[in-house]
This record gives C-alpha cells, sequence and structure tokens, in this order.
C-alpha cells in the first residue's frame, strides 16, 4: 500500500503539537514548563476561534488541541449543510443527520431544522435548466422526458404539508441492537412541498393497465465511487403514486428545495418511509412488478411478515414491505429536563402524525401511563401533515416526573409505551416520546 | 471641526505600526484557521495528496500512536478505541463511509460478520483475506451489544430552570 501524505489539524498536532500551536494560533508555551501562552496574540487567535475566553490558559498545557475545536468542526459542517447547529450529525459519510425534539417545534418544519438522511454523495453540480425527468419502465405506453420547464409548465402546481418520517427513526432503541445508522426521536418533519401531481403527468404520459409499482432513480453517487452502481431505487404501488398528494417537488417551503434534501426535483410521497421520495430525481419506472431496485429487497426497508422473537432470523420470504408509517407523537415544548417550582402549570406541546391515517386522540401522562390525561388535538393543515396538540399538566408533588405522549390513529391503534415488534433492521419504533422534568 | 490633521509623535507612529503588524499576523493566523476548517470539513480523512488507490487496505504500516492523535486510548479523528486491530478496521472502513457508522453500530461477532458479507455483496467491499478475523475479533470486543430491555430509562438530560 503507498504511503498516503496527509494533512490535517489532527495530523499537524499529532506530529509536533508545540509546533502545531505556533503555526496554527501563534501560541508559544513555556519552554520549560510548556503550559501558558508566552505571547498573548496566541491565547486571543485560540481563543477566537473557540468563541470565548479560555479560563486558567496559564494551566493549558502546549500542544493540547482543544476538545472544542473538534466540537467547531462538527458546528462548521452544520452551517455549511445550512442546518442548526443543535442538529446532532450521526454520521459525515454519507451524510446522517437528526433533529432534537424540542427543535422541531415550528408548524412546517424549517430547512434548517430538517433531518438529514443521505444513502450516498451528492450530486455535486446541477444544472436546473438542463435537468429532465424520463418516465419509463414496462408500463408505460412509451417513455416520455420532460425538462423542469416543462413539467412546471405544463401542469398545475399543488401545494401541501406532508410528513416525511425516516423508516428507522427510533432504531436506536432495539435490543437486540439493529444495524444502521442510531436515530432515536428526531427523524421526521413536515415542510411544505410544491410541485405537480404524479398522477398528471402519469396521465400525460399513459400508463398501462399492468402498471403495479413505480420506481425512482435519482443523481446521487454510491459510496463505493462507482458511477454505474445506484445508491438507492425506491417506490411505491400504483395506487399510492396516483394519491392526490404525491407529487413531484421542485420547491419546499416556498424555495428552491436545498441541494441535501434533492434539489431541483424530487418526489415526495407523504406518509410512508422517506425513503420512498427520491432525491435529485432523474427517472421514474412503471414496473410491471413489485420494483425490485436495490433497497427494495433483502431486510432494507422490510419488516418481518409475521411477529418474530428479538434477534429471531427472518428468511427473506418472511418479509414485507413498510408501506404506511405508524401513529405517532413528539413532544417539542418543552425541551427534556425542564426544572419547575411546585404549583406551577405546565404547558406541554408537540405534534402527531399517523401515516396514511389521521391523528384522533392525543393524550399525555405524567405517572408512567397509570392514568392519561386528553391533551388538545388540532386537525391537520391538510392530509397527511401532522396536527399540532397542546396540554397543560399540573404536577401533585415535588420529584423527578417523566411526561408521556400517546397518540391514536382514526383505526383506533395507539402508540406503545415500550418499544415495538423487533425487526432486524429496526424499524418502525413507534414507542411514546418522554421528556424529563424536575419539579421541586 | 477643526482641518487640522493630527501630530502623532515618532513614539506614537511606532507604537501604531507594531499594532499593525500584529493586526497583520493576527489576519494571517485567521486566513490559516480557516484554511484548515475548511481543509477539515471537506477531508475529514485528511488531505489526499498521494494517489487514491482503490486496493484493498490489507496492510498497514506500523504507525507510532504518539503520531497518531491518539486521546485516552480513543483515536481522535475517527474515534474508534485503539486496540489490536483498530488500524485495519480504519483502512478498510473508512475508505467508503464514516468511522461514525461503525463506532454508532453495536453487535455480536456473528452480527459483524453478516454486516460485512452484505458489504460484500451489494456495496463492493473487497475480501478482507486473513485480516477479517482480527477485525471481527477488534469489532466484536469494542462493540458489542448491551442490553436494552423493553425500554431503557432516559439518560443523558441536561437539566435547566424553564423560564416563566
Amino acid at each position: 500500500m503507498k504511503e498516503k501524505k496527509t494533512v490535517n489539524i489532527h495530523r499537524l498536532y499529532a506530529e509536533d503539537p508545540i509546533e502545531a500551536d505556533r503555526l496554527l494560533f501563534g501560541r508559544e508555551s513555556d519552554p520549560v514548563s510548556r503550559r501558558g501562552f508566552l505571547r498573548r496574540t496566541g491565547l486571543s487567535a485560540m481563543a477566537a476561534v473557540l468563541g470565548g475566553p479560555i479560563v486558567f490558559a496559564e494551566h493549558m498545557p502546549g500542544g493540547l488541541l482543544p476538545a472544542l475545536l473538534l466540537q467547531d468542526g462538527n458546528e462548521e459542517a452544520l452551517k455549511k449543510l445550512g442546518k442548526h447547529t443543535g442538529l446532532t450529525i450521526l454520521n459525515d459519510k454519507p451524510w446522517n443527520i437528526e433533529t432534537p425534539a424540542h427543535l422541531l417545534d415550528d408548524e412546517v418544519t424549517p430547512a434548517d431544522r430538517m433531518f438529514l438522511r443521505n444513502n450516498g454523495l451528492m450530486p455535486t453540480s446541477i444544472d436546473p435548466a438542463t435537468w429532465t425527468l424520463t418516465i419509463d419502465g414496462e408500463a408505460v405506453t412509451k417513455p416520455v422526458s420532460f425538462t423542469l420547464a416543462e413539467l412546471k409548465q405544463k401542469f398545475t402546481h399543488h401545494s401541501y404539508r406532508l410528513v416525511l418520517e425516516c423508516g428507522g427513526n427510533g432504531r436506536a432503541e432495539f435490543d437486540p441492537p439493529a444495524k444502521g445508522n442510531q436515530w432515536t426521536v428526531g427523524a421526521v418533519q413536515c415542510a411544505e412541498w410544491t410541485g405537480v401531481r404524479l398522477k398528471d403527468v402519469l396521465n400525460a404520459v399513459g400508463v398501462k393497465s399492468n402498471a403495479v409499482y413505480i420506481g425512482y432513480y435519482g443523481g446521487d453517487t454510491h459510496l463505493s465511487g462507482d458511477p454505474d452502481k445506484v445508491v438507492i431505487s425506491r417506490g411505491v404501488p400504483m395506487a399510492k403514486a396516483l394519491e392526490d398528494e404525491t407529487l413531484l417537488a421542485f420547491a419546499m417551503n416556498g424555495k428552491d428545495i436545498p441541494l441535501a434534501h434533492g434539489h431541483p426535483l424530487r418526489l415526495v410521497v407523504g406518509g410512508w418511509p422517506a425513503s420512498a421520495s427520491g432525491k435529485w430525481l432523474k427517472r421514474i419506472a412503471i414496473r410491471d412488478r413489485v420494483h425490485d431496485g436495490p433497497k427494495m429487497t433483502g431486510d432494507s426497508y422490510r419488516v418481518p411478515c409475521k411477529p418474530v422473537e428479538p434477534g429471531e432470523k427472518v428468511p427473506d420470504e418472511g418479509m414485507c414491505i413498510i408501506e404506511s408509517m405508524p401513529v405517532k407523537s413528539v413532544i417539542t415544548s418543552p425541551k427534556s429536563g425542564a426544572i419547575l417550582d411546585k404549583g406551577r402549570t405546565l404547558e406541554l406541546r408537540g405534534h402527531a402524525w399517523a401515516g396514511d391515517l389521521s391523528v384522533k386522540r392525543m393524550e399525555v401522562s405524567i405517572d408512567f401511563g397509570a392514568s392519561w390525561q386528553a391533551a388538545d388535538l388540532k386537525p391537520a393543515h391538510n392530509r397527511l401533515a401532522w396536527q399540532r396538540w397542546t396540554a397543560n399538566v399540573k404536577f401533585p408533588e415535588t420529584g423527578y416526573y417523566e411526561v408521556w405522549a400517546r397518540a391514536t390513529d382514526s383505526s383506533g391503534r395507539s402508540q406503545p409505551m415500550v418499544v415495538p415488534g423487533w425487526n432486524p433492521k429496526g424499524y418502525l419504533n413507534n414507542a411514546t416520546h418522554r421528556i424529563a422534568v424536575r419539579v421541586r | 471641526m477643526s482641518d487640522d490633521k493630527p501630530i502623532i509623535s515618532p513614539e506614537q507612529r511606532a507604537a501604531y505600526d507594531r499594532v499593525n503588524t500584529m493586526l497583520n499576523r493576527l489576519t494571517l493566523v485567521a486566513v490559516g484557521i480557516v484554511v484548515v476548517v475548511v481543509t477539515l470539513m471537506f477531508f475529514p480523512q485528511g488531505l489526499d495528496l498521494g494517489t487514491a488507490d482503490q486496493v484493498a487496505a490489507t496492510e498497514v504500516p506500523e504507525v507510532d500512536p504518539l503520531e497518531e492523535g491518539i486521546v485516552d486510548g480513543i483515536h481522535v479523528e475517527t474515534g474508534f478505541v485503539v486496540d489490536e486491530g483498530w488500524e485495519l478496521v480504519r483502512a478498510n472502513c473508512t475508505a467508503c463511509h464514516s468511522s461514525k457508522l461503525v463506532t454508532q453500530n453495536r453487535a455480536d461477532r456473528a452480527g459483524w460478520e453478516s454486516m460485512i458479507r452484505w458489504m460484500q455483496e451489494t456495496q463492493k467491499l473487497w475480501d478482507l483475506g486473513e485480516n477479517e478475523p482480527i477485525i471481527l475479533d477488534y469489532l466484536a470486543k469494542h462493540y458489542a451489544p448491551q442490553r436494552k430491555g423493553r425500554r431503557a430509562r432516559l439518560t443523558h438530560i441536561e437539566w435547566y430552570e424553564l423560564e416563566p
């Protein structure tokens, strides 16, 4: 193997920390004790990078790369991606970033508070003027391509607020652990998407009666760098594809879709695993069978058709594709960890959603589910959008409490209080969200 | 307002020059920091100045831990626990994906083996050869499953005073 020459800040510190201090921050520490800052410029430069004064600077050993600087690297990366610095980076190649529950408080999720799930590498150069979408596959009369401008001109525009939740949201709680990005609660969002209806476009193209499924193809690159390898190509049955709310979207929250979220065109299929909503959309195949692209088969976005014991091996033919996401809710205010005085009423707020269905009841508990109190639940802005809920609770005594939130969908199914059915890849954890509260 | 230009003494001029020089140096330092941070962002695994060989990393040069940025037994850049086999894991796994994908997952030896097989079958991971048992031993030892039960207690609570 060839020796790789690498230059980065960690390497610089690894090779000669004292020299790295001098090079980067003009810092010279005491040559005998190797502590402190001989010249104040070094201290102020380092402090400027860290965004605050360095306390006990005289004791700071020379050549110690401040841990905060690594944190700073994360913050810079989040800013570069247009993300709020409070988000959590689970993975940086490919990018997978989750939103803490308290940052999901907005009625319409802003771009900077939107979780990010990439399977491959994002496209680097996109020209909306030359971007085309091709509709082809076994079940079209003949393949047709549209430019972005043609899609916008030929078809009526529609806007919907749509919940997109990662199928693996909540994966971190499964036991035995499920492989993949360890999402906790924040891989969900409800933005306002504007585009044209897929059904309008398919009507214009002409779909044959043998159509079964759609399968998308996007402009991202496989992690291996192989340009011919498809990163992910998923889809939905025709009935879901032809719903009013299934959009070919070119705008999000009234602006161009950010690059990380699928600029200049993406599929948006509300209520189903967000992986069905292909980004950087270039092609949709109308299939005469269930789509079989990468991440439609095996353990990907599939769960055991019948319940299994945790950790059980499940044969391929025993796995079924996830369709609608289950009923779920999140407490977005207050942030977990609130301390309040006895006698004070705590105002709670959050969202609830139920895949293809709606939420008909919302309840909260402060006694680990022994009793439940009804919350006020608003109707959705449109079908497949999340619903706002609010509740006021009083605590009878001082001490440690957990507030649990539970939604019930229009078919009567509620969120479980424990982690639901185990599955190999850890999908569909819709257990009640919990926050900690201390009353004194 | 007076048209008089302020009179500067030679001492003041010298002091001004000193401040100016210092500011220039600070600017250089600031530019340097920006370059380093941007480099870090774009090349989290380091700026590759050599040819990128898509060859299985079967041999890893011996490294001196002191020169590799290791703090409290953790390799700072990747987050890997430093123990036998960690360089092999770094060389073979982070060629395609972030080390974070390894360090956030937990599995027993069979579980890690199945992930490797899946990557070999679908994601173009190469044959790990005689290094595979070393890699599996390392992963099974340091990234083993922890029992969580049906629902774990809430942890990492950051307590704060709720605003009135």
